[in-house]
């Protein structure tokens, strides 16, 4: 069940819902214009401005972010992940640049270390979690439809499915794409954004937002890098311009080269975010 | 890219504010959003149309506020203008600029009837 609304909805469709949070202010002033000594203030009226063309008692102040209802439910996961001791990651990328192969290798390398446990997002499909949990990990995949993002809704509704073991890791695999899941927080406690060496060194710039928002860079398919022309210094560069704290490692989920240091990363972070 | 998700979560917005203002009608949306919130507004505003129907936004007029990015260049040491995420400082052409405004995407108000 939805904690944030208290629907039932089983199937993580990412459906409308109304909720009431408190967050609008509403301030009650003299109705009218004020009329002192031969001025006529249109400042005086209920909104405390005047707008030409709009009529002063009907302006409602409300201030809030279009994405505020995301964030609600995104912080909801994020309470209960840490509640239940989950840390939870949100793999970005473009289509294509190794993220399933990568978690399924990850799954594979770290049984009996971490419970590993996979909420998939794909437009249509469902052959990713298959892999999944053919490399032995539940799984449960979110089939967006049209959507080209996951949101943290729909994430939520996932979590109820899956319904992860006390101090399990999750991994969120996003729809594959560099721009939109970058504004939608699903309550995670890092996005890791890959990048394959095939993609070349200019996305970082070219799709700024994904690498500002993200907190690790896997640059994958290391092991082909010799038959592109793939500037590993300048794709680093490039990132690091855009987001100075950014952590960079350098990977193959084919051959294993550089997965020692991500999964140093991963454990040593999980173990931070137990402890704290 | 994701224009339209974002106007179906802001006419979700309007309605519940519209019934906690017992409105019958929104007249105008306005809204602030920031040239570095990777949102265009044309398409912000043709989503709007197409996710408001049947809603208490129907018809209603999108008022976009456009704000200019800002960022803080640490070798200046001044607030500059930023034009991308990323981009150089406009006076020292370094990149030690960090971002200060213009991401916004807010709902400022709503002129009801």
């Amino acid at each position: 069940m939805c904690t944030v609304c208290g629907c039932g909805e089983p199937n993580a469709s990412g459906h409308a819902h109304e909720h009431d949070h408190d967050h609008e202010h509403h301030h009650h002033h003299d109705y009218g214009h004020h009329h002192g000594e031969g001025a006529i203030d249109y400042g005086a009226g209920l909104a405390g401005v005047h707008v030409p063309g709009l009529s002063q008692e009907r302006i409602i102040r409300i201030e809030r972010d279009i994405l505020s209802k995301n964030d609600a439910y995104a912080s909801e996961n994020r309470a209960r992940l840490k509640a239940n001791g989950n840390f939870a990651l949100n793999f970005v990328s473009s289509p294509g640049s190794g993220k399933t192969t990568l978690l399924a290798r990850t799954i594979a390398d770290l049984s009996g270390k971490l419970i590993i446990e996979v909420i998939e997002g794909d437009q249509q499909t469902a052959n990713d979690a298959e892999r999944i949990r053919k490399a032995g990990a539940r799984a449960v995949q979110i089939n967006t439809g049209k959507g080209c993002h996951l949101d943290a809704h729909m994430v939520g509704h996932a979590l109820d499915e899956l319904s992860p073991p006390q101090g399990a890791v999750i991994f969120i695999e996003n729809v594959g794409n560099l721009v939109c899941p970058a504004a939608f927080d699903l309550g995670e406690a890092h996005k890791v954004v890959v990048l394959s060496v095939t993609e070349g060194e200019d996305k970082p710039l070219k799709y700024p937002d994904m690498f500002a928002a993200s907190d690790l860079m896997l640059v994958n398919k290391a092991d082909l890098a010799p038959h592109c022309d793939f500037d590993l210094a300048a794709c680093k560069a490039n990132a690091l311009r855009i987001n100075p704290r950014l952590t960079i490692l350098t990977v193959s989920a084919r051959t294993g080269e550089g997965l020692a240091a991500f999964y140093g990363w991963l454990e040593a972070n999980a173990a931070l975010a137990a402890a704290s | 890219m994701h224009e339209m998700a974002l106007a179906e979560s802001l006419v979700e917005l309007i309605e519940e504010e519209a019934r906690k203002h017992a409105a019958q009608r929104v007249k105008t949306v306005r809204l602030a959003v920031g040239a570095l919130a990777a949102v265009e507004p044309k398409a912000l505003a043709f989503c709007f149309d197409a996710a408001a129907r049947g809603a208490a936004a129907e018809g209603a007029r999108l008022d976009i506020l456009y704000s200019p990015g800002k960022g803080w260049c640490l070798d200046c040491a001044e607030e500059v203008p930023l034009s991308e995420r990323g981009g150089a400082c406009p006076n020292c052409a370094n990149y030690h600029v960090q971002m200060t405004g213009g991401d916004e995407l807010r709902l400022i108000e709503l002129e009801i009837a």
